[in-house]
């Protein structure tokens, strides 16, 4: 079974959110350990770039294992601060620690987050 | 459709395996980790349960002719004990199945086929039968098979068998002996498999898979081996540059086009071969020569292509597709096969790839893009 902290947020597309997504917060975004566990052991993680603007619901990245690609989407709306330039070396940071190392990238958020999920209704989701 | 069960089902729950739905299987698609495992194989050993692949069973006392009629192979010319990788064509030259298969008897071959044409395979060679003195049949469900990869595989196995040793360490690749196991259970051991490396699979009664799965690992843990699943073993193969079914074969795909045409047995004027299906087409072809080739692609960037994507040429525009594709955990680097005209397959040709929406550049390669030391 898969962990999935009690002090995130969640999207229906794996990604959890850390921190309160209040419009001008900033948060941190990664996947969840259930979708890394999916996804195999990640080699190439593509995140956006810094002063991207991203949307909740689109993609804004990709992320590639030995046996798939799958899109990263963003969680929340806003505009990208900073990413985790250490996964450029080391992505299989992601598969270790999804939510410490394995982070993805930082947003100041510009809209008030519609569809994160608390993390019993996101395990509801990955049963 | 039900989804059916590996023999060793229980063993994969207890290993904690991730399993996938594959050609109506539920299996193993990895245990610690795609890159561990694959890895493993390359330098120590993986240990894989292949039991949804399809076993046939063909015997009679013109069992050797048939399959010479009915494979592009010449089965007749293999030894007992010996193994052939042959495939079963249609009228047209296309694929319908690759096959290894076992002589183990004069009038008695074993098959191996894909799991998702087994049921396919039997139905054409049973067309195929005529008034040859041949029966065939499908012993899926009473045959587990277990593969043990890897360069110690042969230490591995061999410490297995309680009678039969020596005939495993002496065994020449793509070839075949009874042996006994420890605990009494009997296996067909075959020096073959799908993985670029020195290997073996036990061909054992379904009852006993789960005491040979357990021996295996008793034996091999101490020797660096692990469970590896479907995905290391796409990976290692891909990396030996052989084809998957579905993949890069196919009845559009002629095994010319696959760089497969040296198993098709046209016969020679000294040792002529008689009629086999798919002959008239496949001479054809063979005397026209391929529009396009299956080639070895090498990327330099990070992002790998993978089945299905395009293939363009320098103007953008699409010439080609690829059938298999991921990032090399062997070489660093992402690897791929794809079908392009043959005039974009000499090695050195840089193709692009249309990856999602972005060009990235590969070049052709010569297949393997891995080859182990002997």
């Amino acid at each position: 079974m898969a962990n999935i902290p009690d002090e995130l947020k969640y999207s229906a597309e794996h990604e959890w959110v850390a921190g309160d997504p209040l419009v001008g917060a900033t948060v941190t975004v990664g996947i969840t350990e259930h979708a890394a566990e999916a996804l195999g052991d990640i080699v190439y993680a593509e995140p956006p770039t810094v002063g991207d603007t991203v949307t909740a619901g689109e993609v804004c990245g990709e992320l590639e294992s030995t046996k798939a690609v799958s899109e990263l989407y963003s969680p929340v709306t806003g505009k990208v601060t900073e990413v985790n330039a250490a996964l450029e070396s080391a992505p299989e940071s992601i598969n270790a620690d999804p939510y410490g190392d394995g982070w993805i990238f930082k947003v100041e958020v510009t809209a008030t987050p519609k569809s994160l999920i608390g993390p019993e209704a996101y395990s509801a989701l990955t049963d | 459709m039900t989804t059916l069960r590996s023999p060793l089902h229980d063993e994969h729950v207890a290993l904690n395996a991730t399993l996938v739905d594959f050609a109506g299987w539920q299996m193993p698609v990895r245990y610690s980790g795609d890159i561990a495992e694959h890895l493993a194989v390359r330098s120590a050993a993986g240990l894989f349960d292949l039991s949804h692949m399809g076993e046939l069973s063909v015997r009679g006392a013109d069992a050797a002719d048939f399959l010479d009629y009915a494979l592009v192979g010449r089965v007749s010319a293999v030894k007992l004990w010996g193994a052939k990788y042959t495939m079963l064509c249609n009228e047209a030259g296309g694929v319908i199945d690759d096959l290894v298969i076992y002589r183990r008897d004069w009038d008695h071959f074993f098959i191996v086929a894909n799991a998702s044409n087994k049921d396919r395979v039997v139905t054409e060679l049973r067309a195929r039968l005529g008034s040859f003195e041949a029966t065939v049949d499908d012993i899926s469900h009473q045959i587990a098979l277990i593969a043990v990869q890897g360069p110690r595989s042969a230490q591995i196995t061999a410490s297995m068998c309680k009678l039969g040793a020596d005939d495993i360490e002496a065994m020449k690749y793509y070839s075949g002996a009874n042996v006994l196991l420890e605990g009494g259970i009997h296996a067909f051991a075959a020096r073959t498999g799908y993985t670029g490396e020195d290997g073996f699979e036990l061909f054992v009664a379904a009852d006993q898979a789960r005491a040979v799965w357990r021996l295996a690992l008793e034996r091999g843990t101490a020797l660096g081996m692990i469970p590896a699943g479907l995905s290391s073993r796409d990976t290692l193969r891909l990396e030996a540059g052989m084809p998957l079914y579905g993949q890069e074969l196919g009845e559009q795909t002629t095994p010319f086009e696959a760089g497969l045409g040296r198993i098709i047995a046209f016969g020679t004027d000294e040792n002529p071969r008689g009629d086999f299906v798919g002959r008239e087409a496949l001479a054809a072809v063979k005397a026209q020569g391929v529009a396009r080739q299956l080639v070895g692609l090498v990327g330099l960037g990070r992002r790998s292509a993978r089945t299905g994507y395009g293939v363009t040429d320098a103007a953008g525009n699409q010439v080609g597709v690829v059938t298999s594709g991921a990032p090399s955990p062997t070489l660093g680097q992402p690897i791929a096969m794809a079908y392009v005209p043959v005039a974009m397959s000499e090695p050195g040709t840089v193709l692009g790839i249309d990856v999602r929406g972005r060009r990235e550049e590969m070049t052709v390669t010569a297949l393997p893009f891995y080859k182990r030391e002997k």
